[in-house]
Parts: C-alpha cells; structure tokens; sequence
C-alpha cells in the first residue's frame, strides 16, 4: 500500500578520484513509497540542482535490471537490502520513515571512485578482453541441434551467463575479489562444447588479468554469492578452480 | 611458479597444507585418546616416537607445513586488504549465509599459533627437545623424556591451563569449521550439492576431532580433583 515516509540520507560525496571525499546529510520529505530508489535520488538531484548545488553522480541505465550499470552499497548491502535485484530494482517500501538511509560507492581498490557514488569498472571489460569469448573459426552456421548439450549443463550454462557484471561480487568481498565475476564468465563457456577448447587458455588468461589488476584472492566467504543480485552461485567458483588447476597441471 | 604467482595457486597451498595439518590433528587426537585408558599405554607411543628419525621426519615436515601455512596466510591477508581498498565502508552487515569464521580466519589462526607456543613449552620441550639435546630439564616427577601420561596429567590438573587449551581448541574449531569446506571448494572438488555436503562432514569430523581433544584435558583435570 503507497503512504509517504520521510528520512535522512547519508551519501558519500567526492568530487574526483583524487580528492578527499565525505559524507553529506540530506532530508528527504514525503516520498512516496511506490517511488524507486533511483527514481528518489532523482528528487534529490532535482532539488539540489533548483537550490544551485552539485547534483549527486551516480551509474544508472536500464532500470531493469538487466544492464549492470546501477551499483551503489546501500545500509551495508550492494544493491541495498533487497535480495536477487539490482539497485534499480528497489523501491522506497522497503525502508521506514524517519531511518538514516547511508549510500556509498563500490569499496575497492579495483573500482576506484571517479565521482560521488560513480566508480571505474572498467577492470571488469579488461578481463573479458583476456578471454572471456570464443575466437574459433566455427566455420559456417551449424544446425541447432546438431551439438547435443544436456538440460542440466544447458541450465547451469545460463545461470551462470545472467552475470551482468555490476560487481557486486567485489564490493561485497571483503578481499576484494572478482573470483564470482570471473567464475560465472568462464563457466559460460566451459560449459558448453563450443567454449571447451579455449577453456585451459581462457582460464589461465582471465585469472591472470584479475591478480595483475589488483583484486584480491578468495577466501570462500560467500558474501558475494548472498550479495549478487542474479544469485550467481559459488560452484561457479568451485569450477573455475577446477579449470585452472587441470590448465596448470598440464601445462 | 603459479603457486606463488597466481591467486588460486596461493590459495592451494593454503588448501593443501590445511588438509594435511588436519590429517596430523586426527592422528594427534586418536593417539592422545590411548591416555584416556592407560597411561601406560600412551607413554609405549611416546618412547616408539621419541625423537627417532620418522618421529623427526614427521616433526620437521610438519614445521614446514606451519611456516608456510603461517607465512601464506599474512601474505594473502596482507593482500587481500590492499584489495580492498583504503576506504572501509561506512555501514556494513554481514549476510547471514556467510560464516562468521570465514571472515575472521586469521585471527582465529593466530590464536591457534600462540595456543601451539604454549604447548610446545607444556610438551614438546619437555620430551623430544631434551631427547634431541640430551638434557634432563625435567618437570619435578616427570620420569624421562617420553614420560607423556605424566607431562599430561601435571599439566591439566592446573586449571589455568585447563582454560588456555578449552580457548586454544574452541579457536581451532571455529577455523576448521570454515577450513573443512573451503579447502575442497578451493580445489575445486565442490559443487552445488557437495559444498553443502562437506560442510556438514566438516562440521561432525572437527566437532569429533575437538571433542577427542578436549576429552582428554576434562578427564586428566577432574581425576585432579578427586
Ligand atoms: C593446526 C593448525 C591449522 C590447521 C589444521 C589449519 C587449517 C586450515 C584450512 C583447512 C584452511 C582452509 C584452506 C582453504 O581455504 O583452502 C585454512 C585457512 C586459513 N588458515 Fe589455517 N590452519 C591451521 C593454523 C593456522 C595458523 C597458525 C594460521 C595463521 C596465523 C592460519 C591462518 C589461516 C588463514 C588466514 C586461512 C584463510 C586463508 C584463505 O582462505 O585465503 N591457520 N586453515
């Protein structure tokens, strides 16, 4: 049921990756609960902009949750308190009127701060230019049942490609690892008979190039997994180890 | 070397030399369990360890074991928190489907090394160090270095360390508790449905494991008592 609730926001405010940044307090009054939390910094940008301040920088695109463009770390959850959505996903309903509603950037050294709320992922595309694709000639078009491919690995398959790649996982690890990330787009194709004969390259590349960026190294926590907004699993996790031992092993 | 050089080959020897510091702790405990029945019987495994040459062997593979568990575990974590950033967040809460342990590993392994020190000064040097250097720096009643039955039951009728080992192996467990699971997982012999698996398998193995342990301490401290 819609009413209207009202609440402190604490968000972190930083004017570049360089410079100190802080939090900053602002009232929130009546707003709707039916009110998205994207569509409610939105208010707040409108009032800051008409009362000549900076408005507050932060990622967003589709508003679906379907481009992993939204971040923010929410009451001390990526993606706020909701589970299996994205910050775009998440309405007002879920907070009460008169809470303390704290925002802050991705926390890691992997994704440094470029504004306010907005952080540098571009690590993530660096990664998958190491090899998260299939670069085989497969020649002309095959039939598409022409390569039979279980239920159980055609599922597993999917579930691990609805990875958008936000990187949640990172900003909920205490490590700072992008082990979930990088395990969901290898098991994508270690999958499947198509991504099978890169995979050892693969592995090997992909790992590499998250260690050289800085990430840090698993510790099997698991916060990720609780953390990711598409419920990736960490038997993703368990796989990529897999891959990569066996590479190494016959290297 | 991609066992320095690569997260996941770190992570391995963690994996690996956990496993087989686990496979020593179970030996360590059956054999202490002999003490529950004869003291005698346990100080016939002391004098066929003592400090001949598999019993050295064996103590100085473990020692490498230790080091470079030890040595990996502040490395990683020392990495891991660069990883992290300079900026901790300022609200943080912990989901409720990740173990507190697995947060906190090496806090939990320090304790577990500062609890191993004092047991080493409780035991060790008082049995195979005075064998290996020929010394008689006994405890007073203490009959020769592979005398263990009576090194036990001096030690844990003093109830001070009664608590320092109840605290050392509570902290054991809890590390082993979100060791178990994760060195499968970190080999990658795990899945959905096994990563359950093991971690209910961790959890009875180490219960028992801890519980042979501490058996051993509450039975020498009440017979004291009597
Ligand atoms: C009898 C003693 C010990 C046993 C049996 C043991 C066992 C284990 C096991 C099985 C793991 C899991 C490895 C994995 O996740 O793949 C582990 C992890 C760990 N241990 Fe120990 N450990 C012991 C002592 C210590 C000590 C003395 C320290 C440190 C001072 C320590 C620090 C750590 C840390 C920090 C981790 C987490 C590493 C990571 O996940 O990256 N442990 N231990």
């Amino acid at each position: 049921m819609e009413k209207n609730i009202s609440f402190k926001l604490k968000i972190w405010r930083q004017r570049g990756p360089k410079e100190k940044g802080q939090f900053k307090v602002y009232e929130m009054k009546d707003i709707p609960t039916d009110t998205s939390f994207l569509e409610m910094l939105d208010i707040l940008n409108e009032q800051l902009i008409n009362a000549g301040e900076e408005p507050v920088v932060f990622d967003h695109d589709c508003r679906e949750g379907i481009c992993g463009m939204c971040s923010l770390y929410i009451n001390g959850h990526p993606h706020g308190p909701a589970t299996g959505a994205t910050t775009c996903q998440l309405y007002m309903r879920r907070f009460k009127d008169g809470e303390t509603i704290t925002v802050e950037p991705w926390r890691s050294a992997g994704f440094p701060v470029i504004r306010d709320l907005m952080v540098d992922r571009r690590a993530y595309d660096k990664i998958m230019q190491a090899g998260g694709y299939v670069s085989i000639n497969t020649g002309g078009v095959p039939d598409a049942n022409a390569i039979p491919i279980s239920k159980e690995k055609a599922d597993l398959a999917m579930d691990a490609a609805s990875c958008i790649g936000c990187g949640a996982c990172v900003a909920a690890c205490k490590n700072g690892s992008a082990m979930l990330f990088v395990s969901a787009k290898v098991s994508q194709l270690a999958l499947l008979p198509q991504g099978q004969v890169e995979a050892a390259r693969r592995a090997k590349a992909m790992l590499s190039k998250m260690d050289e960026l800085g990430f840090g190294n698993c510790t099997n926590t698991r916060a990720c997994e609780a953390e990711c907004p598409k419920c990736i699993s960490i038997s993703n996790i368990a796989r990529l180890n897999r891959e990569f031992i066996a590479a190494k092993l016959s290297d | 070397m991609w066992l320095i050089d690569s997260s996941i080959g770190r992570k391995v020897v963690m994996s690996v030399t956990g496993a087989a510091l686990i496979l020593f702790l179970t030996f360590h405990m059956a054999m202490n369990c002999v003490a529950l029945i004869s003291g005698e019987a346990y100080n016939v495994i002391c004098e066929f360890l003592g400090a001949n040459w598999y019993a050295l062997v064996g103590t100085a593979g473990l020692a490498v074991l230790m080091v470079l568990h030890f040595v990996f575990a502040f490395w990683l974590t020392i990495q891991n928190r660069k990883a992290r950033g300079n900026v901790r967040y300022a609200v943080s809460e912990r989901p409720k489907s990740v173990e507190w342990a697995s947060q906190n590993m090496l806090v939990l392994g320090i304790i577990v090394f500062v609890g191993l020190l004092v047991h080493f000064a409780n035991f060790w040097s008082k049995m195979q160090l005075q064998e290996i250097i020929h010394g008689t720096n006994f405890v007073a009643g203490q009959n020769g270095p592979t005398d263990g039955a009576f090194l036990i039951q001096y030690t844990f009728s003093q109830w001070y360390y009664v608590v320092v080992y109840t605290v050392w192996l509570a902290a054991l467990w809890f590390h082993l508790s979100h060791g178990f699971w994760s060195m499968f997982q970190t080999v990658g012999w795990s899945g959905s449905k096994w990563q359950r698996r093991w971690q209910v398998i961790g959890n009875i193995y180490v219960t028992l494991v801890i519980l042979g342990f501490l058996s051993v301490v509450y039975f020498y401290f009440f017979k004291s008592l009597c």
